[in-house]
C-alpha cells in the first residue's frame, strides 16, 4: 500500500500528527473563506449557496467513512480479529454522526430554499433512509449477546446495508426529478459551474472533514481498546 | 449440487403442505389485511385513486411477504439446522430457501391481487407490466429479506429485529415497484417502466449475490 494510504488507515499507532495540523489548517482556511469570499449570485439560493462548504461535505465524509466499515467488515469476516470489528463498528457511529450533522445542515439549508426543512425530496429521503440502515446495524448488534457472533453477524449486515443503501443515495434521486442541486440527470455542481473559485474551498472542505473524521475514529478505538485492557487487568 | 437443491426445496414443500395451519394462517393474514383496509377506507368502487390502491397494495403485500418469510429461518429448532448442516453447504440451503421464498411471494402478491381485485377493485390497466414487476419484486423480497431472516434468527428478540432490519433495505426495492405499478395502472406499454424493470432486476442481482456470499458467514456458529 502506498506509505499516504498507510497514514490514513489508523493502526495501533497514533494518527500522524501532520495530518491532524493539516486538517485543522484547512478547517480554519475553509470556516474563514467560506463565510467570506465571494459567491456567485444565483437566483433563490442567494447566499444559501455557501452551504456547499458545510452540507455536502458531511455526506462526503459519511460515505467515505461508511465505506471504511465496509473495508473492515470484509476484513473481519476474512480474518476474525476482534481489531477489525472494532474499527468497523467506530466508522459506522462516525459515519453516522456525519450523516445526522448533514440532515441537520440540509435542513437548515432546504429552510431557506425550498421553504420548509422537510420537503420529501428523493435524495433526503434516500438519505433518511440510508441512517435508518445504520441505525438497525447498532439495534442488530445490541440484541447479540455472544461477543463473536454479534461482530460476525453485524459485518454481514453491515456489507448487505451498505449494497442496499447505493441504490438509495446514488440511483433513485439521480431517475426522479429531484430539487436538490446536483440531482435529476447529471450528478456534479451543474449549478455552481458558473464559479469554479467554489471548489477551491469546496474541496479542502471535504478533506478537512474527512481527516477530522479519522482523528475522532482513531480516538475512539484507543481509548475503547484501552478500556478493554482494564476489564483484562 | 443441483439435486440437493431439488432436494431441499422438495422438503420444503412437503413441510408447508404438512403443516396446513401455517399457510392457513398466512392466507387468513393476507384477507385480514386486505379486509381491513376494504372497511377502514369504507370504499365503494372506484372511492380510491390508483396511487392510493397501489399504496394500500404494496404495503400489504410487504407486511405479509415479510412475515412469512421471517419464518424460514425463524422459529425453526435446533436440531433442524444441525441436520442440514451436516447434508448441505451453505450454498445449497440458500439458493433453496430463497427459490422457495421467491415461489411464496410471488403466490401471495398472486392473491393479493386477486382479493384486492375483488373487495376494492382493479385498476392496473396494463396487466403485463404488473405481472413482471410483482414477478421480480417476489425474488427481490425473497433474495434480501431471506438472509436477514437468518441473521434475525440468531437474535434474541428475532421478530422485531426482522422488521427494523429489513425495511430500510426493502425500500428500495418497494420505491421502484410502486413507480412500475403507477405505469402499469396508467396502462402506459412496457417500455415505458423498462427502466424501473430493469432496476429491480439489478438489484435483485445485487442482493442475490450478496445473500450467496455472506450466507455462509451466518450459517457457520
Amino acid at each position: 500500500m502506498l506509505p499516504i494510504a498507510r497514514c490514513l488507515l489508523p493502526t495501533e499507532l497514533k494518527m500522524k500528527t501532520w495530518l491532524k495540523i493539516v486538517a485543522v489548517v484547512l478547517l480554519v482556511y475553509v470556516h474563514a473563506a467560506g463565510l467570506l469570499m465571494d459567491v456567485p449570485r444565483l437566483n433563490i439560493l442567494n447566499e444559501t449557496v455557501r452551504a456547499l462548504y458545510f452540507h455536502v461535505p458531511m455526506w462526503f465524509g459519511m460515505v467515505l467513512l461508511y465505506m471504511m466499515s465496509v473495508y473492515y467488515a470484509i476484513r473481519y469476516l476474512r480474518n476474525p480479529l476482534s481489531d477489525f470489528d472494532t474499527y468497523s463498528v467506530t466508522y459506522a457511529h462516525v459515519g453516522t454522526a456525519f450523516g445526522v450533522l448533514g440532515m441537520i445542515t440540509g435542513m437548515l439549508w432546504a429552510n431557506y430554499t425550498w421553504g420548509s426543512p422537510w420537503h420529501g425530496d428523493p435524495k433526503q429521503n434516500g438519505a433518511a433512509i440510508a441512517l435508518l440502515v445504520y441505525l438497525a446495524y447498532f439495534v442488530l448488534r445490541g440484541s447479540l449477546e455472544n461477543e463473536e457472533q454479534r461482530a460476525r453477524l453485524g459485518a454481514v449486515y453491515n456489507i448487505f446495508a451498505f449494497a442496499a443503501m447505493i441504490p438509495l443515495i446514488f440511483i433513485i434521486p439521480r431517475l426522479t426529478s429531484s430539487m436538490h442541486p446536483g440531482s435529476g440527470g447529471n450528478p456534479g455542481f451543474n449549478a455552481y459551474d458558473l464559479d469554479s473559485r467554489m471548489r477551491l474551498v469546496f474541496y479542502p472542505a471535504v478533506l478537512a472533514w474527512f481527516l477530522i473524521g479519522l482523528w475522532i475514529v482513531n480516538i475512539r478505538v484507543r481509548v475503547k481498546k484501552l478500556e478493554e485492557r482494564e476489564i483484562q487487568r | 449440487m443441483n439435486r440437493i437443491i431439488v432436494q431441499l426445496l422438495k422438503k420444503e414443500f412437503i413441510l408447508e403442505l404438512r403443516r396446513k395451519s401455517v399457510i392457513a394462517g398466512l392466507g387468513l393474514y393476507l384477507f385480514s389485511l386486505i379486509f381491513i383496509c376494504y372497511l377502514t377506507f369504507n370504499l365503494k368502487q372506484n372511492a380510491i385513486s390508483p396511487a392510493t390502491w397501489s399504496a394500500l397494495f404494496w404495503l400489504t403485500i410487504l407486511f405479509s411477504v415479510v412475515n412469512s418469510v421471517a419464518k424460514s429461518f425463524i422459529g425453526e429448532k435446533k436440531g433442524v439446522f444441525i441436520y442440514l448442516y451436516t447434508i448441505a453447504s451453505p450454498q445449497q440451503i440458500i439458493i433453496s430457501k430463497i427459490l422457495y421464498n421467491a415461489l411464496l411471494s410471488l403466490l401471495i402478491s398472486l392473491t393479493g391481487y386477486l382479493l384486492f381485485s375483488i373487495f376494492i377493485f382493479n385498476p392496473v390497466q396494463d396487466q403485463l407490466t404488473f405481472f413482471l414487476v410483482l414477478l421480480l419484486t417476489s425474488i427481490g423480497f425473497s433474495t434480501s429479506l431471506s438472509l436477514i431472516s437468518g441473521i434475525a434468527a440468531k437474535a434474541n428478540n428475532s421478530n422485531v429485529l426482522m422488521a427494523v432490519l429489513s425495511f430500510p433495505v426493502v425500500i428500495s426495492i418497494l420505491l421502484m415497484a410502486v413507480r412500475a405499478t403507477k405505469n402499469a395502472l396508467d396502462g402506459l406499454e412496457l417500455s415505458a417502466s423498462s427502466d424501473e424493470l430493469l432496476n429491480l432486476l439489478a438489484i435483485n442481482i445485487i442482493s442475490g449475490a450478496l445473500g450467496y456470499i455472506l450466507f455462509p458467514y451466518i450459517w457457520r456458529s
